[in-house]
C-alpha cells in the first residue's frame, strides 16, 4: 500500500492565474482528501489544465497556495514533486531513447536507483503490456503504446497522488478498458487519483467526488450522487396508438421533440410528476402503448452547469 | 543516482546516440579548417616565437570547435525538448535549478572534449603540438566549454523556435568564435580591429588555451584566465536566474 499523506492529498486555497488579459484561474479553493477518486471536470478553458500545471509546478500561480500532501508546490517543491504523478494530456515522448532508458532515467531524476526500483519499472512495462517493447526507441511505439508510457511515467516514483489529465483522449476502446482497470487498481492500493476527461460517463462511473469548473471557477464540487441529484431534468418518453395532432395545453410547455408516435417530453424534477402527463394524454383521448424515463445523468448535470449564464 | 546525475547521463546519452553528428562532424570540420589554412599559409613565418603557423592554428581550432559544440549540446537538447514537449517530464521532477543548470553545462563540458580530444589525436601523426603548461589547457577547456554550454543554456530558455536558435548561433556565437584569433594572431591585426577583438571574451579562451600549448600567448595568461573565469561566472548567474524563476519553462 502507498503511505498516507500528512494532511489532504491535494489542497488549494484562492487560487488566481491570468495569462495576458485571459483571466485562467478566478480564486480556486479546492481540497482533495487522501485516497478519493477525484473527478475535475469542465468545458474546454474551464481552467482544469491551468490548475494542473500549477499543482505540478508547470505554472506559477499569480496568488493563492497549493499544495500536493501538504507540501507547498513552490516553497516545499521537491517534497511536492516527489508525492505527485502527472500523465500529461498531450502524448510527448523523447525520440533519442528506448522505453526502459525513459523510465530508468526518469526515476533517475527523482534520485531512485537500485532493484527495488528497477523489480518495479519491470511491472509497470508488464502491467502495461509494454514488456515486449522496453527495448523499442519511443520514436517507433504506436499512439496507445506511446500513452502507456506516459502513465508508466507517472509511477516510476511511486506518487502518492496520480493525476491523469484526460489519459483516454483518442484511446480506443479496448486500451481504455485496460487503462481504467489499471487505474482503478492504483485507487485500491491507496493512492489518490485526480482525473479530467471529456468522456463524462468514465468519470460517473470512477469518480467518488467531482468538480465542475466553469470559467476559472469551481462551478460545483460534490460527491456524485449529490451532484447526480442537482439534476434539473429528466425524461419521459410516451409512445401513442394513434399520432397526436393537438396535445393538451399544460403538456405543450413540456413537449421537446415529437418522432412518429413517440413524444419526448422534459420534465422538472420534484415538480412535474409522470402520472400527471400520461392521465392528461388519457383525458385528452389518447391511448399510451409505451413509456420510457431517463434519469439525470452527470452529462446533463454537467451541461446544466456549465451552460448556465454566469 | 541523484537528479543531477541522472539528467547528466541523459545529456551524455543523448549527444553519444548521435555522435557521428555530434562529435565525428566537428572533427572532420576542424580537420578541413586546418587542411585549408595550413596548405593555405604553409610558407608564413611563426606567429608566436617557434612555433609554426600549422602548429599555432590546432589549439585555436580544438578550442574554437569546443565552444562550438558546449553551445551546441545544451542549447540544442533544451530546445528541442522545448519544442517537442517532452521537457515536461524534467519540470515534473523534483531537481533543483542548481541541478537542472549544472547537468546540461557538465554534459556541453563532455562534448567539448570529446570533440577537441579526437581533433588533437587525429592531427598529432602530422603536427607536433607540446603541452607546456597542463592546468592552464585544463582550465580554459573547462571553463571556456562551460560557459558556451551555460550560454547555451540561455539561448536554450530563451528561444521558442529553431530558427531564433539558429539566429543567436549563426549571428553571436559562430562570429564571436570565428574573430576569436583561432586563424591569426592578435599583433597581426590593425590597431582598431585588435582594440575590438579584445571586447571578445572568447579570444581569452582561445589565447589562453593556446598558452597552455606553448607556453606563449597574445594575452598575460592570468589575465585571460580572470577573464574566462569572469565570463563564466557571469553567463552562469544570468543562466541560472532565468531557470531559477522559470523564464519560458514554467509559464
Amino acid at each position: 500500500m502507498i503511505p498516507d499523506c500528512d494532511g489532504a492529498a491535494i489542497t488549494v486555497a484562492g487560487l488566481h492565474k491570468h495569462f495576458g488579459r485571459v483571466y485562467a484561474l478566478r480564486g480556486i479553493d479546492l481540497e482533495v482528501r487522501q485516497g478519493e477518486f477525484f473527478g475535475l471536470l469542465g468545458p474546454n478553458g474551464a481552467g482544469k489544465s491551468t490548475l494542473i500545471n500549477i499543482l505540478a509546478g508547470l505554472t506559477r500561480a499569480d496568488a493563492g497556495r497549493a499544495a500536493i500532501c501538504g507540501y507547498d508546490v513552490r516553497a516545499d517543491y521537491r517534497q511536492a514533486r516527489r508525492a505527485l504523478g502527472v500523465v500529461p494530456q498531450e502524448v510527448v515522448f523523447d525520440p533519442f531513447f528506448t522505453v526502459r532508458e525513459v523510465l530508468a532515467l526518469q526515476a533517475g531524476y527523482f534520485g531512485l536507483k537500485g532493484a527495488a526500483n528497477r523489480a518495479w519499472r519491470e511491472e509497470l512495462l508488464t502491467t502495461l503490456m509494454l514488456a515486449d517493447k522496453g527495448d523499442a526507441n519511443m520514436r517507433t511505439l504506436s499512439g496507445g503504446m506511446k500513452r502507456r508510457v506516459l502513465i508508466a511515467q507517472a509511477l516510476v516514483h511511486r506518487p502518492r497522488v496520480v493525476i491523469l489529465d484526460e489519459p483516454t483522449a483518442g484511446v480506443d476502446v479496448e486500451l481504455r478498458a485496460s487503462l481504467w482497470a489499471f487505474v482503478r487498481r492504483l485507487h485500491a492500493e491507496g493512492h489518490t487519483i485526480v482525473l479530467t476527461t471529456h468522456y463524462l460517463e468514465e468519470a460517473e462511473v470512477l469518480c467518488d467526488r467531482i468538480a465542475i469548473m466553469r470559467d476559472g471557477r469551481i462551478a460545483a464540487l460534490d460527491s456524485k450522487e449529490a451532484l447526480l441529484r442537482r439534476a434539473v431534468h429528466k425524461t419521459l418518453s410516451v409512445t401513442t396508438r394513434e399520432p397526436v395532432a393537438e396535445l393538451p395545453a399544460p403538456l405543450q410547455a413540456k413537449l421537446h421533440r415529437r418522432t412518429g408516435n413517440t413524444l419526448e417530453f422534459v420534465l422538472q424534477q420534484g415538480t412535474d410528476s409522470i402520472p400527471e402527463v400520461l392521465e392528461a394524454l388519457r383525458l385528452a383521448g389518447h391511448v399510451v402503448i409505451d413509456i420510457a424515463t431517463e434519469q439525470a445523468s452527470l452529462e446533463h448535470v454537467f451541461l446544466e452547469l456549465t451552460q448556465r449564464t454566469a | 543516482m541523484n537528479g543531477f546525475s541522472a539528467l547528466f547521463y541523459k545529456e551524455i546519452l543523448r549527444f553519444y546516440k548521435v555522435s557521428f553528428q555530434t562529435v565525428a562532424a566537428p572533427v572532420v570540420t576542424a580537420l578541413l579548417y586546418l587542411l585549408v589554412f595550413a596548405g593555405t599559409f604553409k610558407g608564413r613565418a611563426d606567429v608566436l616565437p617557434g612555433v609554426s603557423y600549422v602548429a599555432f592554428l590546432v589549439p585555436g581550432l580544438m578550442m574554437m570547435s569546443m565552444i562550438q559544440n558546449a553551445f551546441a549540446n545544451s542549447s540544442s537538447s533544451l530546445i528541442q525538448s522545448k519544442v517537442t514537449g517532452n521537457l515536461i517530464f524534467i519540470l515534473l521532477s523534483p531537481l533543483s535549478a542548481l541541478e537542472f543548470f549544472a547537468a546540461f553545462v557538465a554534459a556541453a563540458v563532455v562534448r567539448a572534449f570529446a570533440v577537441a580530444v579526437c581533433v588533437y589525436l587525429a592531427v598529432l601523426p602530422f603536427v607536433a603540438v607540446p603541452v607546456r603548461h597542463p592546468l592552464f589547457l585544463l582550465f580554459f577547456g573547462i571553463f571556456g566549454s562551460a560557459a558556451l554550454g551555460a550560454l547555451g543554456v540561455i539561448a536554450g530558455v530563451w528561444a521558442e523556435r529553431f530558427d531564433q536558435l539558429a539566429g543567436f548561433q549563426n549571428f553571436v556565437v559562430v562570429p564571436l568564435s570565428f574573430l576569436s584569433g583561432v586563424f591569426y594572431s592578435l599583433r597581426d591585426l590593425p590597431p582598431i580591429w585588435r582594440d575590438l577583438s579584445r571586447a571578445n571574451p572568447l579570444l581569452y579562451m582561445i589565447d589562453g588555451f593556446r598558452y597552455g600549448f606553448f607556453g606563449s600567448a597574445d594575452v598575460a595568461p592570468w589575465f585571460s584566465l580572470a577573464v574566462t573565469g569572469g565570463f563564466f561566472l557571469a553567463v552562469s548567474l544570468l543562466a541560472l536566474t532565468l531557470v531559477g524563476r522559470g523564464y519560458r519553462l514554467r509559464n
